[in-house]
């Protein structure tokens, strides 16, 4: 089926002349998910039958005390300057963007009266603006109104270099103007077909003009509201504690009608991962623990317990290898890893390629991370328009070792290969996490029966994802042959996630490191591939731009894709609740309700 | 403690009584340690153990890191007496293979500190006045460094270079050892510089002295070998200390790479899994406390059987 055929078919589902339904039997026919399909009609300009999470209680309040683990506790809870997920979650307890991402990877309002789109004139056809228009009749926690001149203060507060705002690089682009008192309008420097960063989603939290206009600029980490927040959510700021405690009370003037269920909310901090799961599985103490990063084995024995269940939330966080495309262990001006070098061992295909077949994924999957990790051979999993097709993966000790044969890299006296005096050895380094060390072993043991010698190494975490740049040990600087771990997609639009593979992104000396493109590796056609994506505003062809990059690192063993890694949360029975992959664990607070 | 006892307790004993069996002092000490029962055994037993660890994998010829899925977290049987980890290796070649590491690194370490400790409290001890107050000034400072972030200066520093001279395992090794020993001689040297302090002014070393010995005779002689008890008892205890300080570097990342199974590193891999699959941190567990009590024993027997003023 041609592009053409597909849109009249798209055009006879928005004229009515067919139904959803039947469009999307028809794309399953065809191969394509329903997802797919249902973001084909989307793009189409067909409206989406709103099959949200159902919310029963019928009053606002009742519920009692909501406890929940967080086992790395906030540490502020301005969300201009949230590092972590950490600090985000916490601080959207409090407060809220214009709108946020539900588990579909679809826009929903929060303090936005409806979602823009072409339909209803918010969005430009040529993809230079995007119109806002806010909520009437919503209160800050301290009785003043929400209104447009809190959002442009947002966009000038975060902008503003000397504030040093983590969101600076979601409002540096844009130009934010104000319509009436409760509509605005970002302006884009060139078409934006991925239009929705801005006051969306996890750095998108609105903080109130008239208790910061006085802390913007140079003065902005004194603002004593930066640890007594005052927003719009659906709880009160009480107690917090950095790094153990955030406590919040119901706020009885919440802007949605019978939310929030609970009275009040406590979210703990500290203790670790499978600490957090006890409390939560088998001793019952807490409602809701976040991102168990734990063996699957683990949190099943748990669950047995009966008390609570492990949530599974799809998105698009891939576990992945990555082979250094250039020397870690020369220095060139002052840095090794330079892009001026060559890896003299991992530059050769049939390496690459080799390393590729002994990576056990399925193994990984089965044994390590079940629910938690799915095997994939695509750097880009989600959302499921984005997934490629066609690459496939495979576990061959054999094929390895023909590859290798076939390279020229023979087997020397003490089994490791060698071709042209130089041995087939490696440094495989990841963070300290049970799983990563386990799959290190599993690695290793494949490679050795191939006749490569991998030595592992692992740093612990707080130095591995630190952007320290006197420490040779961070995963920016990349000193080291092969290394692992996870990468996480923030939002469900590629544009973010891909350019770790575009040649201007390259972490150097020069960036102090801050380059997203940690493995070196280049190629003309990727660059091609993403700048072209970059303007597109057609979403189908968006897509396959987006699909063709990853094809081509991942044919090419730039890294080696190993599990997507959905999110996993630990939760009571009695909770009801939903999370999404694409935004905050709380994003959807003000819906969660326990059962009697 | 030596330095409170009484000069000669067995002057009183007749001198004819002690000419008639003619003891050498070596066999006197082993004929005293003999008398320490429980010495006795935790010698059987830390020999049998030091034999397993060093001839053991001789003779248990499973590669301590092939994977069987199939058999995972399997309980003790005769494919595996030990039972499996969560990774399907076996526990027993893990085990074998991992005690010798932490044993070598547990005495290296003792070593270390031992000699260290000995060497500066006997100087401190024996020479008065600036030289001590400054020895004591040093032993202070090395008890106020926080160890921690220290270590992991000296780790990141001198890792490297150390790993490119040795190899990896020999290299962390040697710099594993000299950092736990490092910093775990301060003890030692106080409980030396007290001994000799109180010694130095008995009525033995001073006749010594009256009799024209030099400083260094008197201190190898006569004082070094009576403030030898409490040293040794510091000595043992400070091996079970280094045995789990090495699996604490480890964890950081610091220690040994994260496939050799050192006693320590299993015991932590272990944890997690305590309630369905105890088998995996029960064998290194005992393992650990069994090398630990043990050397306590030994220790102790040898306190008994090197202290010339105790009469058995």
């Amino acid at each position: 089926m041609n592009e053409k055929r597909l849109r009249l078919l798209v055009g006879r589902v928005k004229d009515g002349k067919m139904s959803r339904r039947a469009f999307i039997a028809r794309m399953l026919a065809l191969g394509i998910t329903a997802p797919l399909a249902n973001e084909m009609l989307a793009s189409g300009g067909v409206a989406r039958a709103q099959e949200r999470f159902p919310y029963k209680p019928t009053k606002r309040g009742g519920g009692g005390a909501l406890k929940v683990l967080w086992w790395q506790g906030a540490t502020l809870l301005n969300p201009h300057f949230a590092v972590g997920t950490k600090d985000q979650d916490a601080a959207r307890i409090f407060y809220e963007p214009l709108a946020g991402w539900d588990p579909d990877g679809e826009l929903f309002p929060v303090l936005a009266a409806e979602i823009p789109s072409r339909e209803n004139g918010g969005l430009a056809p040529d993809g230079m603006w995007v119109i806002w228009k806010l909520k009437r009749d919503v209160a800050w926690h301290d009785g003043k109104p929400f209104t447009a001149d809190d959002c442009v203060f947002n966009w000038e507060y975060a902008r503003d270099p000397a504030t040093a705002a983590v969101t600076i690089a979601n409002y540096r682009d844009v130009t934010v103007e104000k319509l009436d008192s409760h509509t605005i309008k970002v302006s884009f420097k060139k078409p934006t077909p991925f239009w929705a960063d801005a006051f969306v989603g996890t750095r998108g939290m609105l903080i109130p003009k008239h208790l910061f206009e006085d802390y913007k600029g140079d003065k902005s980490r004194d603002a004593p509201t930066n640890l007594k927040p005052v927003g719009t959510g659906p709880y009160k700021f009480v107690d917090f504690k950095p790094g153990d405690m955030v406590r919040g009370e119901i706020n009885q003037n919440y802007h949605e009608p019978n939310r929030p269920h609970f009275d009040s909310i406590e979210v703990k901090g500290g203790g670790d991962a499978v600490s957090a799961a006890r409390a939560v599985l088998q001793t019952g103490e807490f409602d809701y623990a976040w991102n168990m990063q734990v063996e699957d084995e683990l949190l099943q024995r748990l669950e047995k317990g009966g008390k609570g269940r492990i949530l599974i939330t799809p998105g698009g966080a891939i576990e992945h290898i990555q082979l250094n495309s250039t020397d870690p262990w020369t220095e060139v001006d002052g840095e090794r890893s330079s892009v001026k070098t060559k890896h003299p061992i991992l530059s050769d295909p049939a390496v690459r390629q080799a390393l590729g077949l002994l990576v056990d994924r399925k193994s990984v999957q089965d044994h390590i991370y079940g629910r938690t990790g799915i095997a994939t051979a695509n750097f880009l999993n989600n959302p499921e328009r984005f997934r490629s097709k066609t690459m496939k993966f495979e576990f061959n000790i054999d094929k390895a070792n023909q590859i290798l044969d076939a390279g020229g890299w023979k087997r020397g006296a003490d089994g490791i290969r060698e071709k042209e005096g130089k041995k087939l050895k490696l440094v495989y380094q990841t963070s300290i996490n049970a799983p990563r060390q386990k799959n290190q072993a599993v690695v290793k043991q494949a490679c050795q029966r191939a006749g490569i010698d991998l030595e592992l190494k692992s740093v612990t975490a707080s130095v591995f994802f630190s952007s320290d740049v006197a420490n040779p040990d961070t995963y920016t600087k990349f000193y080291c042959d092969i290394q692992m771990y996870n990468t996480t997609m923030t939002e469900p639009d590629p544009e973010l996630f891909m350019n770790q593979f575009v040649s201007w992104e390259v972490a150097t000396k020069d960036n102090k490191w801050q380059g997203r493109n940690i493995t070196r590796w280049r190629n003309e056609e990727v660059d091609k591939a993403y700048r072209a994506a970059q303007g597109e505003l057609d979403p189908v062809k968006r897509a396959a731009l987006f699909v063709r990059v990853n094809d081509l690192v991942c044919s090419d063993h730039a890294v080696i894709p190993i599990v997507n890694r959905p999110k996993a949360g630990a939760v009571s029975n009695k909770m009801r609740l939903e999370i999404s992959g694409w935004d905050n664990d709380l994003a959807t607070l003000k819906d969660w309700y326990r059962e009697a | 403690m030596a330095g409170s006892t009484l000069a000669s307790p067995t002057a009183s004993v007749p001198i004819a009584a002690v000419r008639a069996r003619p003891f050498s002092p070596g066999r006197e000490a082993w004929r005293r340690f003999r008398r320490h029962r429980l010495a006795l055994a935790s010698v059987v037993i830390l020999a049998l153990m030091v034999l397993m660890v060093v001839l053991g994998p001789l003779v248990w010829r499973v590669p301590i890191n092939d994977i069987d899925f199939t058999a995972r977290l399997s309980p003790p049987s005769w494919r595996h007496p030990f039972g499996t980890d969560d990774l399907g290796q076996d526990l027993l070649a893990r085990m074998l293979y991992g005690g010798r590491i932490s044993l070598a690194v547990g005495l290296a370490a003792m070593v270390v500190a031992i000699c260290v400790g000995v060497l500066i409290g006997a100087i401190a001890g024996i020479s008065r006045g600036s030289v001590d107050a400054g020895l004591m000034w040093l032993t202070d400072l090395f008890l106020s460094l926080p160890p921690l972030p220290v270590l992991l200066l000296v780790i990141y520093l001198f890792r490297d270079q150390l790993k490119d001279v040795f190899g990896p395992e020999v290299g962390v090794f040697i710099l594993i050892v000299v950092v736990i020993g490092g910093f775990r001689w301060m003890p030692v040297a106080r409980l030396v510089r007290a001994q000799f302090f109180s010694l130095r002014e008995k009525e033995f070393v001073e006749a010594a002295r009256a009799l024209g010995a030099s400083t260094s005779r008197q201190v190898a002689r006569h004082i070094l070998p009576n403030a030898l008890g409490p040293v040794i008892v510091a000595g043992t205890i400070d091996v079970a200390a280094a045995i789990i300080a090495e699996s604490t570097l480890s964890f950081l990342g610091l220690g040994f790479p994260p496939d050799i199974p050192t006693w320590g590193r299993l015991l932590y891999d272990a944890k997690d899994y305590l309630d369905f699959a105890p088998h995996w941190a029960l064998f290194p567990g005992a393992a650990i406390f069994l090398a630990v009590l043990t050397i306590n024993f030994i220790g102790d027997g040898l306190r008994d059987a090197l202290d010339p003023r105790k009469v058995l």
